[in-house]
């Protein structure tokens, strides 16, 4: 037991545990946006610790876990924003106490070909 | 201490899935689709740890790519630019 196998399973417990709470937060949140966060930003950061955890358990799959790590890191982010513009696109409205709270409303969103 | 960590991934897919299945609108299902697709991703990663097998780690490289792809795809559609 080294000190990389503590770190590993500390970094693997925190983002299973992540992941969970991540989860929760889509089944508890009560809108579109709340659960956009709570699921993308949470699973995120629990993928993450999970990943690298198993990498620094196995030291020779680091490589690979980091490459995995990475393209989360730069893909997670990505689909996040284009799920909550399409969600908008169509019409979902926030919930919040005032109507008027849109601060998005007044912007036009051109489409891409002229 | 893995098999603790078994359960509480199944217990974040339940949840999960649990949105997905009874959601209101069409994006909530392809937000937990999103999520489920990233829980799925590390759940990979951790069953190669479990089984001590090296190749899961390849599979769950290219299910990332592909789940990627997927919600992106899902997404334009769904704002009608597809």
């Amino acid at each position: 037991m080294s000190i990389l196998t503590y770190l590993g399973y500390a970094m693997v417990t925190v983002g299973v545990l992540f992941l969970f709470l991540g989860a929760l937060g889509i089944f508890r949140m009560p809108d579109v946006y709340n659960r956009l966060q709570a699921g993308t930003k949470a699973t995120t950061l629990g993928a993450l610790g999970t990943i690298i955890g198993v990498g620094l358990l196995q030291p020779e799959w680091f490589w690979k876990t980091l490459i995995i790590a990475i393209f989360i890191a730069i893909s997670n982010p990505i689909s996040s924003h284009a799920l909550a513009r399409g969600s908008y696109k169509i019409g979902i409205k926030p919930i919040t106490k005032e109507d008027d709270m849109d601060a998005y409303a007044g912007v036009k969103i051109e489409d891409e070909e002229k | 201490m893995t098999i603790f960590y078994l359960i509480v991934i199944a217990l974040a897919i339940i949840f999960a899935a649990a949105r997905g299945l009874l959601g209101p609108t069409a994006s909530d299902r392809i937000v937990a689709l999103d999520s489920l697709t990233t829980i799925t991703t590390a759940g990979l990663v951790l069953l190669a740890f479990v089984f001590q097998r090296y190749i899961y780690v390849d599979v769950s490289l290219v299910y990332g790519v592909l789940s990627f792809i997927g919600v992106l795809t899902l997404a334009r559609y769904m704002e009608g630019g597809l």
